[in-house]
């Protein structure tokens, strides 16, 4: 099959993306925020009995294993996995064409892939204030014992969904929908400035 | 309000939407038993304390689920998946047929 050539993707924040340090930060800056604009972004369901089936594909294609439990994740740098509902899965790659990659393993009989690489914006936000900033908006335990490392979580902000991976120890990434990026980033960039914040 | 979701944990009320009461039983939608149909419109125990309730984790992870709550005191009692069958507060549902 011939490369496909894509149109080069625009960022949704562009015209609220300032890099430097805003708020108050004359005594440091205690949250860095950034758009880590992954390639691919993915959801993957499996139907009821077919879980195991499907983080075994996952396995196979990306190289993480998921660990047990509701909510469970892991990340290397590069690709991420996490648990956002029962036997559902958002997978990220930092490069294109991950769909292409799953589209022959996920069978009808075993679930569904949908790519929601244009649907969705990546933020991070780390630093020691970020559970800080974060527990503003998500009505959701950030402490490291109850979100641990490579966890993901679905939840909202005034009623907009969100799904939350915590990519480090004070450090999360937060998939919103892409149309509300801009507002959510702006909100973002306006709950980080008591503590001082970095756009990188 | 606290409602344990069987996935996520405990989370705050405003991220589930409730979907009504729990004791109903649909009719087959081809039933033509008017008495039937106007029960499952219509007819609720209304309890003052444990209830039968269908709420949805919609700022979540979506999930239907089975609730127990007590109109009272808002306690929630139990929860758990819609689809995994359902616990009765009162075994009024499973009488029925």
């Amino acid at each position: 099959m011939a490369e496909q050539q894509l149109p080069e993707r625009q960022s949704p924040l562009e015209p609220e993306y300032h890099p430097g340090s805003h708020g108050n930060f004359e005594h440091g800056v205690d949250v860095i925020l950034s758009e880590t604009r992954p390639g691919s972004i993915l959801q993957l369901a499996a139907w009821p009995g077919e879980e195991k089936r499907l983080i075994e594909i996952i396995r196979k294609v990306t190289g993480l294993a998921l660990p047990d439990g509701a909510g469970g994740g892991v990340s290397n740098g590069t690709r991420a996995v996490f648990g956002f509902a029962s036997g559902k899965f958002t997978v990220v790659d930092e490069a294109e064409g991950l769909a292409q990659a799953f589209a022959g393993s996920i069978t009808p009989a075993i679930g569904t892939l949908t790519d929601l690489s244009h649907g969705r914006t990546a933020i991070r936000i780390a630093g020691p204030k970020a559970e800080w900033v974060m527990a503003k908006f998500f009505a959701i335990d950030f402490a490291l014992p109850a979100f641990p490392l490579g966890a993901g979580r679905s939840t909202n902000h005034h009623d907009i969904f969100a799904q939350i991976q915590r990519s480090g120890a004070d450090q999360f990434d937060i998939y919103v929908f892409r149309s509300f990026a801009r507002s959510f980033w702006k909100a973002l960039c306006h709950a980080s400035e008591e503590v001082g914040y970095e756009v990188q | 309000m606290l409602i344990t979701c069987p996935y996520c944990g405990p989370r705050d009320v405003i991220e589930f939407t409730y979907q009504g009461d729990g004791n109903r039983e649909r009719p087959q939608p081809a039933s033509q038993d008017l008495d039937a149909w106007n029960a499952y419109v219509y007819d609720r125990l209304n309890p003052a304390g444990d209830h039968n309730e269908i709420w949805q984790h919609s700022g979540g992870c979506r999930a239907h689920l089975r609730v127990v709550r007590n109109t009272i005191t808002h306690e929630i009692l139990s929860t758990a998946f819609a689809r995994g069958g359902h616990k009765s507060a009162d075994n009024r549902a499973e009488g029925r047929s």
